[in-house]
């Protein structure tokens, strides 16, 4: 056998096992039917010519997938930035700063412990009310879901370096910024990235969840919204495939700034 | 100027307080000459690695006095008088061999061509020049701990502080680096005090030798190797080195046994 054979024959055979059951389901759901218009479980194949419908539609048009998910992007990549500068800034303070950990660290903490689906619709509505519409609730939305394995993946990276590491600055009497500069921030890099992964799905989810109670007319929350409220389970799932891809583009973004920086680092992190 | 490099006179630490206090030394008196090299060799928790750590001003000594180049380890540190070189390489594996050796540079805020100089002069000095580009992982821990010798030359610091540096090495590579040391140490006049659990490597290195015991980490004998300079690796196979080695022998044992 092959190596690519080894390697792929894997993944092959759950990909066809998962289809083989959700092939099952669906003609179950269905009462035998592969061709509803609203099939209560769509089979593969409708779901992937749905989305491609979606895909291949003219941008400005509202059943454009394409337009909808640029929109939820756009709030979760400026909640993600938000996030990333936020989570940064917290953990550098919570390493440097006893009282810091002490004080603030039991509050991000709780802040994770509200559903923020629960949450996200009083905090848009409240947000609306004070005349904060559009992108930047959204953004608020996906930053606060994502914050959270920025700061902690950081606060382990930044406390990472060894009793050893540490004590080499001491001996060049090195100040406080170059012991940052110089070792806690580029020991950090190693656990950053895993975090960023995490914080960038969690941006699109926090994007999504915060334009679906708004009844906001764009983005791929709104389409799930429409596409649940009125029985269109075609539109509802190939929206849902949308929003996956979105995710998994927005984790592929975080491994190709991994690789820039290995690569800068000679192959290793 | 005195040509005195490091005196300790009393010198006392203890690690914990009451019960689990640890009297890691205790009443330490020693006078390093400048171009000396010295030896501190005894068992496990001798104290032999805390007194080097508290020249360092890596441990704060709990009474005594400690002078290096005449002033408190304090500020000998905040001079940069010394190089310390670690059990382990302590390389960050983010830079590579080049730029591991210009750390201490760029903290001192050398410019970057007269880095760039140094770290070249120094690779080279340790035989390392020709893998200034990879990275700590790509080299093997001989190579590895020769990087950070040579980072810790970079800044031509007077006194070199050693720290079981081939350790976790191989007899072989050890070898190479005790004839490799044993030349460095001739050719350029530092002062170097260096810890070790080998009897071999203390004799074959060392112009005086410190031996010491636990419980608590004082020096129980203090022993001149006077053998000739420079020292061929055979010199080893000479009765005047076994002479040595044996003095040193009994000493730790006398040390041990009474402790």
């Amino acid at each position: 056998m092959g190596e690519a054979v080894r390697r792929t024959l894997p993944v092959v055979v759950v990909v066809a096992g998962l289809l083989v059951v959700w092939y099952v389901a669906a003609i179950l759901a269905d009462h035998g039917s592969l061709a509803l218009d609203r099939p209560l479980v769509p089979a593969p194949h409708q779901v992937a010519a749905a989305l491609l419908a979606g895909i291949v539609q003219p941008v400005n048009s509202p059943r454009s997938l394409i337009y909808h998910a640029s929109v939820t992007a756009a709030s979760a990549l400026v909640g993600f930035a938000l996030a990333f500068v936020l989570g940064i800034a917290l953990a550098i303070g919570i390493v440097n700063v006893r009282l810091f950990d002490r004080s603030i660290m039991p509050w991000i903490i709780a802040s994770q412990t509200v559903p923020a689906l629960a949450v996200a619709p009083m905090v848009v509505v409240a947000l609306g009310n004070a005349g904060l519409t559009g992108l930047v609730p959204k953004a608020l939305i996906a930053a606060w879901l994502s914050f959270f394995p920025i700061v902690t993946s950081m606060v382990a990276g930044l406390r990472s370096p060894e009793r050893i590491q540490l004590d080499l600055l001491r001996t060049y009497s090195a100040g406080s910024w170059d012991v940052f500069a110089r070792l806690r921030w580029p020991a950090s890099m190693a656990f950053l990235f895993p975090g960023m992964k995490i914080a960038a799905t969690l941006a699109v989810v926090g994007a999504i969840v915060a334009e679906l109670p708004t009844g906001a007319q764009a983005g791929l929350g709104a389409r799930l919204l429409g596409a649940s409220y009125y029985g269109q389970t075609l539109q509802l799932w190939a929206a849902l495939a949308m929003a996956s891809l979105l995710a998994v583009a927005a984790v592929a973004t975080a491994d190709v700034a991994r690789a820039v920086l290995v690569r800068a680092r000679g192959g290793r992190l | 100027m005195a040509p005195v490099a490091v005196v300790a006179n009393g010198l006392s630490l203890t690690f914990g307080s009451g019960a689990q206090a640890t009297r890691a030394l205790e009443g330490v008196d020693l006078t390093i000459l400048r171009g000396e090299f010295i030896s501190l060799i005894g068992p496990s928790g001798c104290g032999k690695t805390t007194l080097l750590r508290a020249i360092a001003d890596l441990e704060r000594p709990t009474s005594g006095t400690l002078l290096v180049n005449g002033m408190t380890p304090e500020l000998a540190r905040r001079q940069r008088a010394y190089g310390y070189v670690f059990q382990a390489p302590a390389l960050y594996p983010w830079r590579n061999v080049e730029r591991n050796v210009m750390l201490p540079l760029e903290i001192m805020g050398i410019p970057r061509a007269e880095r760039r100089e140094l770290a070249r002069r120094n690779l080279e000095l340790v035989g390392l020049a020709e893998v200034a580009r990879r990275f700590p992982w790509q080299l093997s821990g001989g190579m590895q701990q020769r990087v950070s010798i040579a980072r810790a030359l970079s800044f031509s610091p007077s006194l070199l502080l050693m720290d079981e540096p081939f350790g976790a090495l191989d007899e072989i590579t050890r070898d190479g680096l005790n004839l490799h040391l044993h030349e460095l140490w001739r050719s350029t006049g530092m002062t170097i005090v260096f810890v070790t659990h080998s009897i071999p490597e203390a004799v074959y290195l060392s112009t005086r030798i410190v031996v010491m015991s636990p419980q608590p980490g004082r020096i129980v004998d203090v022993i001149d190797c006077d053998l000739e300079s420079p020292r061929p690796l055979e010199i080893r196979d000479t009765a005047a080195f076994s002479a040595i080695g044996s003095r040193v022998r009994r000493a730790l044992h006398s040390g041990t046994s009474h402790g």
